[in-house]
């Protein structure tokens, strides 16, 4: 049982359980070697073929997808990209678990979350390319702007949550942050709110080991990130974050909590950050190699592709078309972003306010004039 | 002391309020007019807050439309942008200036860039009331000129009225703006009484509080009244003095202000907050570069000292006063007279 704290029934308000509360092994239901560990029922949603290999595809065209952005970066495509490469379980099944109705609030490591939820991957690459600060249409994708100063994207998921409550509508809010935004005060502000509010969201943290180069021994001092939930008086649920399963599994279950009234949940995801921060990152000053070599063979795709050929759903077709998929997605990426992005100087000024001041009008003025007057000593060969 | 200020566009009706009742009805009727304006900070529910600005607002239209929050600005601020991301108009209070400093992070980050970080898809109107200034007496932490962080973040409408009406009709406007306004309160003013119109410019509209011909005193928020009493203390001296309340900083009024300047040909720009990179810095700024050959004399500014804001006992010498806006005047190469 690995439910840290659910909120008591009895009105106390004071979580039941602490036994259970500090057990801090993260819930599993698929193994390193892709064995069901057969906590699950056999009925359960997430253990449908067709819902199976769905999720195997969203993480192999995912991982694709990470790949050639990182490939990208190396050919000067995107001014940056931080790989989620290793933490697909996380980024995919989050994503699967939520109705499109439902908001998410993403982080700059979370585009293969993004691409799974639909959005357009050259869209979802807008920050990182450096055209636009964010490409996508977050109204229409119920997905906020990426957020990069850490964690203050959680009390919008908070108010999110409190509002559609407010409204009377079932959608759920659900935002992402890592093991290093545990530490910021947004943090604890929006899970304090949350809970007082009873709003529905969830906060799920990837915890991937690292903030840049700081080990989570150097963030925190506690034994699981998941029991902040007890001081918070919500539900805390500490997962395997490379069991794609089980991440499915509890982000399920907190939405339908918090649709039903429940509150909201702290999920810790417990994975690993493969790749180094970016690409500007160099990981060999603060890691050994043989720390990630422990994590290689607790691949969340790799298991459930374990998983799935064991159960002979992997067929020779199946496979072919996911590939098929993953590599149209890659070429249409490597053409996509071969282009030069347009970028229009106007947009500069456009979108400040929603009506420019006299003041924003002149200086838009101004660079207009300066760019013109470049323009005619460019065409006079000056 | 507003009794003064608003001669234009008063009602027809004889019924004084205070300032901090003028902010009440505003909201009151805001959140009638609108279903999706919500109002919540610290202690603005049951108590109707510390000074009595949201009072009765819970018992009339529920603890859904206005609430108390836990004790954490950011939260606040952040709860705030979340709600108007689901189509609400929030309007939050930051119990007083500076203990708006916490939330400043989601302001800067992340109210002021919305808009512009989604090219319009996510406008952010939100409303953020903030009681500022001195001049009451406060302990530390409770009388700060927070204004100067604020107008400098692109993204944000930063207007702070001077009277009754103008706090009725600029936190009407603020509430319909589709844009964030930062709503500076000065708290001075809360206990001053006039009759309400609730008709009056539109934000980004500066006011010519009193005419005159000498010299142009330009002022907003708690600093307009202490330049009419300046104005009115000058006819003694000699100098007609004309007096623009800015009540909105950002967008900020280049032609009326300027239009005052090139008539007078003299400025002296008053506000609480330090004067070293302070807001007035730039209207100076401003108002050099564009009215140079009207300027009979350098733009003065009379301001706060470079200080942490001082103890109670020692407020007094800190505050722009009538007598030291006198000295600036003088001190406007009058020679030719």
């Amino acid at each position: 049982m690995t439910v840290l704290a659910t909120p008591d029934k009895t009105g106390s308000g004071f979580p039941l359980g602490f036994d259970t509360i500090l057990d801090p092994s993260p819930l599993q239901y698929l193994d390193e070697h892709g064995a069901l560990s057969g906590v699950l029922r056999d009925d359960a949603p997430e253990l449908a073929p067709d819902r199976l290999l769905a999720t195997w595809r969203a993480m192999v065209v995912g991982r694709r997808f990470d790949v050639q952005a990182t490939t990208m970066v190396r050919q000067g495509r995107l001014a940056v990209y931080p790989s989620s490469y290793g933490q697909e379980a996380c980024e995919i099944g989050a994503m699967l678990a939520l109705r499109p109705t439902d908001w998410f609030f993403p982080t700059y490591r979370d585009c293969v979350s993004m691409v799974t939820r639909g959005i357009d991957p050259v869209e979802a690459l807008t920050l990182l390319r450096g055209d636009w600060h964010c490409g996508y249409d977050p109204q229409r994708w119920r997905t906020a702007p990426q957020c990069t100063p850490l964690a203050t994207q959680a009390p919008h998921a908070a108010g999110l949550a409190h509002a559609a409550r407010l409204a009377g509508d079932d959608t759920v809010a659900l935002a992402f942050c890592g093991d290093g935004g545990t530490s910021e005060g947004d943090f604890h502000e929006a899970l304090n709110f949350a809970a007082v509010y009873q709003a529905p969201a969830i906060f799920f943290v990837q915890n991937n080991q690292y903030a840049i180069s700081v080990p989570l021994a150097k963030q925190t001092h506690a034994a699981a990130l998941a029991h902040k939930a007890v001081g918070y008086g919500m539900a805390g649920v500490r997962v395997d974050g490379n069991d794609v399963i089980a991440v499915q599994h509890v982000v399920g279950e907190a939405a339908a909590r918090a649709r039903a009234g429940g509150g909201p949940t702290l999920i810790e995801a417990v994975t690993y950050r493969m790749q180094a921060h970016t690409n500007a990152d160099d990981a060999s000053r603060y890691r050994n190699d043989s720390e990630v070599e422990y994590w290689k063979p607790r691949d969340p795709l790799a298991r459930l592709e374990a998983y799935l050929k064991a159960c002979g759903l992997l067929t020779d077709a199946v496979v072919a078309e996911a590939d098929q998929a993953a590599e149209a997605l890659a070429d249409d990426l490597r053409t996509r972003l071969g282009e030069e992005p347009e970028v229009d100087h106007r947009d500069l000024f456009r979108h400040v306010y929603a009506r420019p001041t006299p003041q924003l009008l002149e200086q838009a003025a101004g660079l207009q004039a300066e760019l013109d007057a470049a323009e005619l000593d460019a065409e006079a060969g000056r | 002391m507003t009794a003064t200020l608003d001669a234009a566009g008063r009602a027809a009706q004889n019924t004084e309020i205070s300032l901090a009742q003028a902010v009440n009805r505003a909201l009151r009727d805001a959140m009638t007019a609108d279903e999706k304006v919500v109002v919540f900070g610290e202690d603005v529910g049951v108590l109707g807050g510390v000074f009595r600005v949201t009072d009765g607002l819970t018992r009339d239209f529920g603890e859904q439309r206005c609430f108390d929050t836990p004790l954490a600005e950011a939260g606040i601020m952040g709860t705030a942008i979340g709600m108007a991301m689901y189509g609400y108009r929030p309007v939050v209070e930051m119990q007083f200036d500076a203990f708006s400093y916490p939330a400043f992070e989601q302001i800067a980050s992340h109210l002021a860039k919305m808009r512009n970080r989604t090219r319009g898809a996510l406008p952010l109107p939100v409303v953020v009331r903030v009681p500022y200034g001195g001049g009451i007496g406060g302990v530390e932490h409770h009388s700060d000129s927070s204004e100067g962080y604020f107008v400098a973040t692109p993204g944000l409408h930063v207007v702070t009225p001077a009277t009754v009406s103008d706090a009725y009709t600029m936190l009407r406007a603020a509430i319909e703006s589709d844009d964030p306004v930062i709503f500076m309160e000065p708290k001075r003013l809360y206990w001053s009484k006039d009759v309400l119109s609730t008709t009056g410019p539109e934000i980004g509209r500066a006011a010519i509080r009193r005419q005159g011909t000498d010299a142009t005193l330009i002022a907003y928020g708690p600093t307009v009244s202490t330049a009419l009493e300046t104005a009115e203390a000058a006819r003694a001296e000699g100098y007609d003095l004309e007096v623009v309340d800015l009540r909105s900083i950002v967008p900020f009024d280049d032609e009326t202000v300027c239009a005052s300047v090139r008539k007078t040909g003299r400025a002296v720009v008053i506000h609480e907050a330090a004067g070293f990179g302070g807001t007035g810095a730039e209207i100076a700024a401003r108002v050099s570069e564009r009215c140079f050959h009207w300027l009979e004399a350098p733009v003065r500014r009379v301001t706060g000292f470079d200080i942490p804001y001082p103890p109670p006992k020692l407020e007094r010498h800190h505050l722009p006063s009538v007598d030291r806006i006198l000295d600036a005047v003088a001190s406007l190469q009058w020679e030719d007279r």
